[in-house]
Protein backbone atom coordinates (compact mmCIF):
# COMPACT_ATOMS: atom_id res chain seq x y z
CA UNK A 1 0.00 0.00 0.00
CA UNK A 2 3.10 2.43 1.08
CA UNK A 3 4.70 1.52 -2.49
CA UNK A 4 1.12 1.66 -4.54
CA UNK A 5 0.82 5.77 -2.67
CA UNK A 6 4.77 5.85 -3.70
CA UNK A 7 4.10 5.36 -7.13
CA UNK A 8 1.20 7.14 -7.56
CA UNK A 9 3.38 10.13 -5.37
CA UNK A 10 5.80 9.96 -8.20
CA UNK A 11 3.13 10.10 -11.10
CA UNK A 12 1.99 13.61 -9.08
CA UNK A 13 5.34 14.81 -9.12
CA UNK A 14 6.41 14.15 -12.76
CA UNK A 15 3.12 15.05 -13.90
CA UNK A 16 3.55 18.67 -11.78
CA UNK A 17 7.31 19.28 -12.73
CA UNK A 18 6.96 17.85 -16.21
CA UNK A 19 4.67 21.27 -17.53
CA UNK A 20 1.63 18.51 -17.46
CA UNK A 21 -0.47 20.68 -14.71
CA UNK A 22 -0.09 23.59 -16.86
CA UNK A 23 -0.68 22.58 -20.45
CA UNK A 24 -3.66 21.21 -19.86
CA UNK A 25 -5.26 23.93 -17.61
CA UNK A 26 -4.26 26.73 -19.70
CA UNK A 27 -5.17 24.67 -23.12
CA UNK A 28 -8.52 24.51 -21.18
CA UNK A 29 -8.59 28.10 -20.19
CA UNK A 30 -7.52 29.08 -23.35
CA UNK A 31 -10.65 27.68 -25.08
CA UNK A 32 -12.51 29.40 -22.52
CA UNK A 33 -11.06 32.49 -23.68
CA UNK A 34 -11.56 32.07 -27.09
CA UNK A 35 -15.10 30.77 -27.46
CA UNK A 36 -16.56 34.44 -26.77
CA UNK A 37 -14.26 35.86 -29.70
CA UNK A 38 -16.35 33.42 -31.96
CA UNK A 39 -20.05 33.66 -30.96
CA UNK A 40 -19.55 37.49 -29.91
CA UNK A 41 -20.94 38.88 -26.36
CA UNK A 42 -23.96 37.34 -26.75
CA UNK A 43 -24.81 36.71 -23.00
CA UNK A 44 -27.64 34.36 -23.18
CA UNK A 45 -25.95 32.07 -26.28
CA UNK A 46 -22.38 32.26 -23.97
CA UNK A 47 -25.00 30.62 -21.37
CA UNK A 48 -26.34 28.24 -23.62
CA UNK A 49 -23.51 27.10 -25.11
CA UNK A 50 -20.67 27.46 -22.53
CA UNK A 51 -20.77 24.27 -20.94
CA UNK A 52 -20.72 22.13 -23.92
CA UNK A 53 -17.85 23.99 -25.33
CA UNK A 54 -16.30 23.20 -21.71
CA UNK A 55 -17.01 19.80 -21.89
CA UNK A 56 -15.37 19.46 -25.28
CA UNK A 57 -12.28 21.36 -23.93
CA UNK A 58 -11.91 19.17 -20.95
CA UNK A 59 -11.92 16.17 -23.37
CA UNK A 60 -9.41 17.35 -26.05
CA UNK A 61 -7.31 18.25 -22.84
CA UNK A 62 -6.97 14.47 -21.54
CA UNK A 63 -5.10 14.03 -24.50
CA UNK A 64 -2.37 16.53 -23.70
CA UNK A 65 -0.34 14.41 -21.72
CA UNK A 66 -0.30 10.94 -23.15
CA UNK A 67 2.99 11.58 -24.44
CA UNK A 68 4.45 11.31 -21.41
CA UNK A 69 2.41 9.14 -19.28
CA UNK A 70 3.60 5.95 -20.37
CA UNK A 71 6.29 5.70 -22.91
CA UNK A 72 9.24 7.64 -20.76
CA UNK A 73 8.96 5.13 -18.34
CA UNK A 74 8.78 2.04 -20.69
CA UNK A 75 12.74 3.91 -22.35
CA UNK A 76 14.08 4.49 -18.83
CA UNK A 77 12.75 0.80 -17.70
CA UNK A 78 11.18 2.26 -14.97
CA UNK A 79 7.79 -0.21 -15.86
CA UNK A 80 10.51 -3.45 -16.33
CA UNK A 81 11.61 -2.45 -12.56
CA UNK A 82 8.13 -2.53 -11.26
CA UNK A 83 7.30 -5.55 -13.18
CA UNK A 84 10.26 -7.49 -11.92
CA UNK A 85 9.48 -6.36 -8.23
CA UNK A 86 5.80 -8.28 -9.00
CA UNK A 87 3.46 -5.59 -9.66
CA UNK A 88 1.00 -6.61 -12.17
CA UNK A 89 0.84 -4.07 -14.80
CA UNK A 90 -3.28 -3.53 -14.29
CA UNK A 91 -1.82 -2.73 -10.62
CA UNK A 92 0.87 0.11 -12.35
CA UNK A 93 -1.69 1.40 -14.88
CA UNK A 94 -4.25 1.77 -11.66
CA UNK A 95 -1.64 3.89 -9.95
CA UNK A 96 -1.38 5.40 -13.04
CA UNK A 97 -4.63 6.22 -13.43
CA UNK A 98 -4.57 7.39 -9.57
CA UNK A 99 -2.01 9.77 -10.11
CA UNK A 100 -3.16 11.42 -13.42
CA UNK A 101 -6.90 11.91 -11.27
CA UNK A 102 -4.92 13.56 -9.05
CA UNK A 103 -2.20 15.67 -10.85
CA UNK A 104 -4.87 16.37 -13.56
CA UNK A 105 -8.58 16.19 -12.50
CA UNK A 106 -7.88 18.45 -9.61
CA UNK A 107 -6.35 21.29 -11.13
CA UNK A 108 -9.20 21.01 -14.17
CA UNK A 109 -12.20 21.41 -11.87
CA UNK A 110 -10.66 24.42 -10.63
CA UNK A 111 -9.82 25.69 -13.56
CA UNK A 112 -13.19 25.41 -14.69
CA UNK A 113 -14.60 27.61 -12.30
CA UNK A 114 -12.35 30.46 -13.39
CA UNK A 115 -13.18 29.19 -17.36
CA UNK A 116 -17.32 29.46 -16.30
CA UNK A 117 -16.30 33.19 -15.23
CA UNK A 118 -14.51 33.91 -18.96
CA UNK A 119 -17.65 32.57 -20.53
CA UNK A 120 -20.31 34.20 -17.64
CA UNK A 121 -21.81 30.62 -17.19
CA UNK A 122 -24.54 30.74 -14.90
CA UNK A 123 -24.29 29.61 -11.01
CA UNK A 124 -26.77 26.62 -11.39
CA UNK A 125 -24.75 25.26 -14.60
CA UNK A 126 -21.65 25.94 -13.15
CA UNK A 127 -22.39 23.51 -9.84
CA UNK A 128 -23.67 21.08 -12.61
CA UNK A 129 -20.63 21.25 -14.76
CA UNK A 130 -18.42 21.15 -11.97
CA UNK A 131 -20.64 18.13 -10.44
CA UNK A 132 -20.46 16.04 -14.24
CA UNK A 133 -16.87 16.66 -14.77
CA UNK A 134 -15.84 15.64 -11.61
CA UNK A 135 -18.12 11.98 -12.40
CA UNK A 136 -16.51 12.03 -15.58
CA UNK A 137 -13.18 12.63 -14.92
CA UNK A 138 -11.94 9.22 -13.35
CA UNK A 139 -13.13 7.85 -16.59
CA UNK A 140 -11.05 10.05 -18.99
CA UNK A 141 -8.08 9.92 -16.84
CA UNK A 142 -8.45 6.20 -17.75
CA UNK A 143 -9.01 6.19 -21.18
CA UNK A 144 -5.89 8.93 -20.80
CA UNK A 145 -3.89 6.45 -19.63
CA UNK A 146 -5.17 3.57 -21.63
CA UNK A 147 -4.86 5.43 -24.84
CA UNK A 148 -1.03 6.28 -23.62
CA UNK A 149 -0.43 2.58 -23.08
CA UNK A 150 -1.65 1.45 -26.40
CA UNK A 151 0.18 4.16 -28.37
CA UNK A 152 3.21 4.09 -26.36
CA UNK A 153 6.11 4.18 -29.03
CA UNK A 154 4.06 4.29 -31.90
CA UNK A 155 5.06 6.79 -34.51
CA UNK A 156 2.27 9.73 -34.57
CA UNK A 157 1.12 8.62 -31.02
CA UNK A 158 -0.23 11.76 -30.42
CA UNK A 159 -2.59 11.68 -33.80
CA UNK A 160 -3.82 8.19 -33.35
CA UNK A 161 -4.48 8.76 -29.35
CA UNK A 162 -6.73 11.72 -30.63
CA UNK A 163 -8.40 9.16 -33.19
CA UNK A 164 -8.36 6.66 -30.05
CA UNK A 165 -9.84 8.52 -27.67
CA UNK A 166 -12.99 10.14 -29.76
CA UNK A 167 -15.42 7.11 -30.30
CA UNK A 168 -14.06 6.06 -26.96
CA UNK A 169 -15.34 9.21 -24.95
CA UNK A 170 -18.12 10.16 -26.76
CA UNK A 171 -20.76 8.21 -24.24
CA UNK A 172 -19.59 10.72 -22.05
CA UNK A 173 -19.25 13.72 -23.74
CA UNK A 174 -23.63 13.18 -24.61
CA UNK A 175 -24.37 12.47 -21.31
CA UNK A 176 -21.69 15.40 -19.61
CA UNK A 177 -23.14 18.11 -21.76
CA UNK A 178 -26.72 16.35 -21.52
CA UNK A 179 -26.75 17.38 -17.98
CA UNK A 180 -27.04 20.84 -18.92
CA UNK A 181 -29.66 21.07 -21.07
CA UNK A 182 -33.10 22.15 -19.50
CA UNK A 183 -34.82 18.67 -18.25
CA UNK A 184 -31.93 16.32 -18.61
CA UNK A 185 -33.85 13.67 -16.72
CA UNK A 186 -31.54 11.03 -16.03
CA UNK A 187 -28.09 12.16 -17.77
CA UNK A 188 -26.21 12.38 -14.55
CA UNK A 189 -27.36 8.84 -13.69
CA UNK A 190 -26.06 7.51 -17.14
CA UNK A 191 -22.79 9.50 -16.81
CA UNK A 192 -21.90 8.18 -13.62
CA UNK A 193 -23.02 4.94 -14.80
CA UNK A 194 -20.63 5.66 -17.99
CA UNK A 195 -17.76 6.89 -16.22
CA UNK A 196 -17.73 3.88 -13.79
CA UNK A 197 -17.72 1.19 -16.47
CA UNK A 198 -14.97 2.87 -18.48
CA UNK A 199 -12.83 3.88 -15.24
CA UNK A 200 -13.69 0.08 -14.37
CA UNK A 201 -12.45 -1.53 -17.47
CA UNK A 202 -9.22 0.99 -17.94
CA UNK A 203 -6.90 -0.26 -15.67
CA UNK A 204 -7.12 -3.90 -17.21
CA UNK A 205 -7.02 -2.51 -20.92
CA UNK A 206 -3.83 -0.51 -19.84
CA UNK A 207 -2.42 -3.31 -17.84
CA UNK A 208 -2.89 -5.56 -20.69
CA UNK A 209 -1.76 -2.84 -23.45
CA UNK A 210 1.51 -2.65 -20.89
CA UNK A 211 2.29 -6.34 -21.04
CA UNK A 212 2.28 -6.67 -24.90
CA UNK A 213 4.15 -3.45 -25.15
CA UNK A 214 6.94 -5.30 -23.38
CA UNK A 215 10.21 -6.41 -25.24
CA UNK B 1 24.70 -5.78 5.90
CA UNK B 2 24.63 -9.57 7.31
CA UNK B 3 22.46 -11.97 7.30
CA UNK B 4 19.93 -10.13 4.64
CA UNK B 5 18.10 -13.01 3.27
CA UNK B 6 16.49 -15.05 5.54
CA UNK B 7 16.01 -17.97 3.51
CA UNK B 8 18.75 -19.10 1.01
CA UNK B 9 18.03 -17.90 -2.59
CA UNK B 10 18.08 -20.20 -5.43
CA UNK B 11 17.79 -20.47 -9.13
CA UNK B 12 17.28 -23.16 -11.34
CA UNK B 13 16.66 -22.83 -15.25
CA UNK B 14 15.85 -26.47 -16.97
CA UNK B 15 16.16 -26.72 -20.77
CA UNK B 16 15.32 -23.15 -21.48
CA UNK B 17 14.25 -22.05 -25.20
CA UNK B 18 13.12 -18.71 -25.83
CA UNK B 19 12.15 -17.57 -29.44
CA UNK B 20 12.11 -13.88 -29.86
CA UNK B 21 10.37 -12.77 -33.26
CA UNK B 22 10.87 -15.23 -35.40
CA UNK B 23 14.22 -16.25 -34.25
CA UNK B 24 15.66 -19.08 -31.54
CA UNK B 25 17.70 -16.72 -29.26
CA UNK B 26 18.37 -19.73 -26.83
CA UNK B 27 17.83 -23.05 -26.60
CA UNK B 28 18.31 -26.03 -24.77
CA UNK B 29 20.07 -24.10 -21.43
CA UNK B 30 20.29 -25.31 -18.15
CA UNK B 31 21.43 -23.22 -15.07
CA UNK B 32 21.74 -23.96 -11.36
CA UNK B 33 22.86 -21.92 -8.50
CA UNK B 34 22.95 -21.51 -4.89
CA UNK B 35 23.35 -18.79 -1.93
CA UNK B 36 26.59 -18.02 -2.25
CA UNK B 37 27.03 -18.36 -6.71
CA UNK B 38 28.30 -15.88 -9.04
CA UNK B 39 27.17 -16.86 -12.41
CA UNK B 40 28.92 -15.78 -15.68
CA UNK B 41 27.55 -15.45 -18.60
CA UNK B 42 29.73 -14.80 -21.85
CA UNK B 43 29.06 -14.46 -24.85
CA UNK B 44 29.48 -11.83 -28.24
CA UNK B 45 26.96 -9.50 -28.91
CA UNK B 46 23.42 -10.37 -29.75
CA UNK B 47 24.25 -14.12 -28.65
CA UNK B 48 21.22 -14.00 -25.69
CA UNK B 49 22.88 -12.23 -22.94
CA UNK B 50 20.41 -9.14 -21.60
CA UNK B 51 17.57 -11.92 -23.27
CA UNK B 52 18.55 -14.64 -20.64
CA UNK B 53 18.72 -12.01 -17.85
CA UNK B 54 15.20 -10.67 -19.02
CA UNK B 55 13.83 -14.19 -18.91
CA UNK B 56 14.84 -14.90 -15.58
CA UNK B 57 13.79 -11.86 -13.92
CA UNK B 58 10.05 -12.66 -15.71
CA UNK B 59 10.03 -9.60 -18.02
CA UNK B 60 9.77 -12.00 -21.43
CA UNK B 61 7.86 -15.11 -21.68
CA UNK B 62 9.81 -18.58 -22.25
CA UNK B 63 8.71 -21.28 -25.24
CA UNK B 64 9.61 -23.85 -23.04
CA UNK B 65 11.65 -25.05 -20.43
CA UNK B 66 11.71 -24.29 -16.34
CA UNK B 67 12.77 -21.49 -14.63
CA UNK B 68 12.11 -22.01 -10.41
CA UNK B 69 13.66 -18.96 -8.61
CA UNK B 70 13.65 -18.36 -4.94
CA UNK B 71 14.26 -14.96 -3.51
CA UNK B 72 13.25 -11.71 -4.72
CA UNK B 73 15.64 -10.25 -8.08
CA UNK B 74 17.02 -6.93 -8.97
CA UNK B 75 18.26 -6.13 -12.16
CA UNK B 76 20.57 -3.63 -13.83
CA UNK B 77 20.79 -3.44 -17.51
CA UNK B 78 21.08 -0.74 -19.94
CA UNK B 79 18.12 1.27 -18.87
CA UNK B 80 18.91 2.98 -15.34
CA UNK B 81 15.37 3.25 -14.46
CA UNK B 82 16.12 6.27 -11.66
CA UNK B 83 13.93 9.95 -12.49
CA UNK B 84 16.40 12.07 -14.46
CA UNK B 85 15.59 15.32 -12.60
CA UNK B 86 15.46 13.79 -9.25
CA UNK B 87 18.88 13.47 -7.23
CA UNK B 88 20.74 10.24 -7.34
CA UNK B 89 20.17 9.69 -4.16
CA UNK B 90 16.54 10.86 -4.41
CA UNK B 91 16.10 8.46 -7.06
CA UNK B 92 17.99 5.80 -5.00
CA UNK B 93 15.52 6.24 -2.31
CA UNK B 94 12.13 5.65 -4.61
CA UNK B 95 13.53 2.28 -5.13
CA UNK B 96 14.78 1.61 -1.91
CA UNK B 97 11.58 2.28 -0.31
CA UNK B 98 9.61 0.24 -2.76
CA UNK B 99 11.72 -2.87 -1.81
CA UNK B 100 11.51 -2.10 1.91
CA UNK B 101 15.38 -1.29 2.05
CA UNK B 102 16.70 0.64 5.30
CA UNK B 103 18.57 4.11 4.34
CA UNK B 104 21.62 1.86 6.00
CA UNK B 105 21.22 0.03 2.77
CA UNK B 106 21.41 2.94 0.70
CA UNK B 107 24.44 4.38 2.20
CA UNK B 108 26.40 1.60 2.20
CA UNK B 109 25.44 1.16 -1.84
CA UNK B 110 26.26 4.87 -2.36
CA UNK B 111 29.62 4.36 -0.61
CA UNK B 112 30.14 1.10 -2.37
CA UNK B 113 29.96 2.85 -5.81
CA UNK B 114 31.53 5.76 -5.29
CA UNK B 115 28.85 8.16 -5.49
CA UNK B 116 28.72 9.90 -2.50
CA UNK B 117 29.89 12.59 -3.89
CA UNK B 118 27.74 13.08 -6.43
CA UNK B 119 24.51 11.88 -4.39
CA UNK B 120 23.13 16.13 -4.52
CA UNK B 121 23.57 15.90 -8.20
CA UNK B 122 20.52 15.50 -10.28
CA UNK B 123 20.63 12.09 -12.15
CA UNK B 124 20.62 13.29 -16.09
CA UNK B 125 23.83 14.80 -15.39
CA UNK B 126 25.44 12.14 -14.74
CA UNK B 127 28.24 10.92 -17.58
CA UNK B 128 27.84 6.91 -18.72
CA UNK B 129 30.50 5.44 -16.45
CA UNK B 130 28.26 7.28 -13.53
CA UNK B 131 25.23 6.47 -14.26
CA UNK B 132 26.01 2.50 -14.70
CA UNK B 133 27.79 3.16 -11.30
CA UNK B 134 23.80 4.42 -10.03
CA UNK B 135 22.43 1.62 -12.00
CA UNK B 136 24.56 -1.39 -10.05
CA UNK B 137 23.50 1.39 -6.65
CA UNK B 138 20.37 0.49 -7.09
CA UNK B 139 21.03 -2.80 -6.99
CA UNK B 140 22.84 -2.93 -4.24
CA UNK B 141 20.46 -0.66 -2.56
CA UNK B 142 17.61 -3.42 -3.59
CA UNK B 143 17.80 -5.49 -0.50
CA UNK B 144 17.37 -8.29 -3.33
CA UNK B 145 18.61 -12.17 -3.10
CA UNK B 146 19.09 -12.59 -6.87
CA UNK B 147 21.30 -9.97 -8.61
CA UNK B 148 20.78 -10.11 -12.39
CA UNK B 149 23.88 -7.76 -13.71
CA UNK B 150 23.98 -6.71 -17.67
CA UNK B 151 27.10 -5.57 -18.61
CA UNK B 152 28.04 -4.03 -15.59
CA UNK B 153 31.42 -3.38 -16.43
CA UNK B 154 30.74 -1.52 -19.74
CA UNK B 155 31.66 2.37 -19.67
CA UNK B 156 33.32 2.02 -16.04
CA UNK B 157 36.90 2.97 -15.49
CA UNK B 158 39.08 0.01 -13.91
CA UNK B 159 38.96 1.08 -9.99
CA UNK B 160 35.17 1.27 -10.64
CA UNK B 161 35.38 -2.23 -12.40
CA UNK B 162 37.16 -3.31 -9.03
CA UNK B 163 34.43 -1.84 -6.73
CA UNK B 164 31.98 -3.84 -8.96
CA UNK B 165 33.98 -6.84 -8.53
CA UNK B 166 34.59 -6.54 -4.81
CA UNK B 167 30.39 -5.47 -4.81
CA UNK B 168 29.61 -8.76 -6.30
CA UNK B 169 32.26 -10.54 -4.30
CA UNK B 170 30.44 -9.01 -0.55
CA UNK B 171 26.90 -10.05 -1.92
CA UNK B 172 27.95 -14.01 -2.97
CA UNK B 173 29.63 -13.64 0.20
CA UNK B 174 26.70 -12.80 2.05
CA UNK B 175 24.61 -15.95 0.39
CA UNK B 176 23.23 -14.02 -2.64
CA UNK B 177 22.86 -14.81 -5.65
CA UNK B 178 24.53 -12.89 -8.90
CA UNK B 179 24.29 -14.09 -12.14
CA UNK B 180 26.80 -11.11 -14.32
CA UNK B 181 26.30 -11.08 -17.87
CA UNK B 182 29.59 -9.61 -20.09
CA UNK B 183 31.07 -10.22 -23.37
CA UNK B 184 34.48 -10.33 -21.30
CA UNK B 185 35.95 -13.35 -18.94
CA UNK B 186 35.45 -13.03 -15.56
CA UNK B 187 37.51 -10.74 -13.32
CA UNK B 188 36.59 -13.06 -10.65
CA UNK B 189 36.22 -16.39 -8.91
CA UNK B 190 33.02 -17.49 -10.13
CA UNK B 191 31.05 -20.63 -9.25
CA UNK B 192 29.93 -21.60 -13.23
CA UNK B 193 30.82 -19.85 -16.41
CA UNK B 194 28.34 -20.32 -19.43
CA UNK B 195 29.20 -19.39 -22.65
CA UNK B 196 26.15 -18.65 -24.89
CA UNK B 197 26.34 -19.57 -28.39
CA UNK B 198 24.93 -17.54 -31.19
CA UNK B 199 21.79 -19.59 -32.38
CA UNK B 200 22.04 -19.48 -36.28
CA UNK B 201 18.96 -21.80 -36.90
CA UNK B 202 16.06 -19.78 -38.11
CA UNK B 203 11.74 -20.90 -37.65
Amino acid sequence: MKAFAALIGREVRLAWTGGGLWLPVVFYLAVATLFPFVTGPDKALLARTGGGILWIAALLSTLLPIERLILPDRQAGVLDQLALRGWSDELVATAKIGGQLIAFAIPLLLATIIASALIGLPEDKLVTLLIGLAIALPALSGLSVTIAALTAGLNGASALGGLLLIPLAVPILIFGAGTLSEGSGNAIQLLAATSLAIAALAPFAAGAALRASRV
Amino acid sequence: MTSRQVYAPSLRLENVAVFRGNRLVLSGLSIEAAAGDVIWIRGANGCGKSTLLRLIAGLLPKTSGTITAEGNMALADESLALDANLSVDKALRFWADMDGATPGHRDVALTDMDLQALSEIPVRFLSTGQRKRASIARVLASNAAIWLLDEPYNGLDSASCARVDQAILKHAAAGGIVLVAAHQAPSINVAQSLLLDRQEKAA
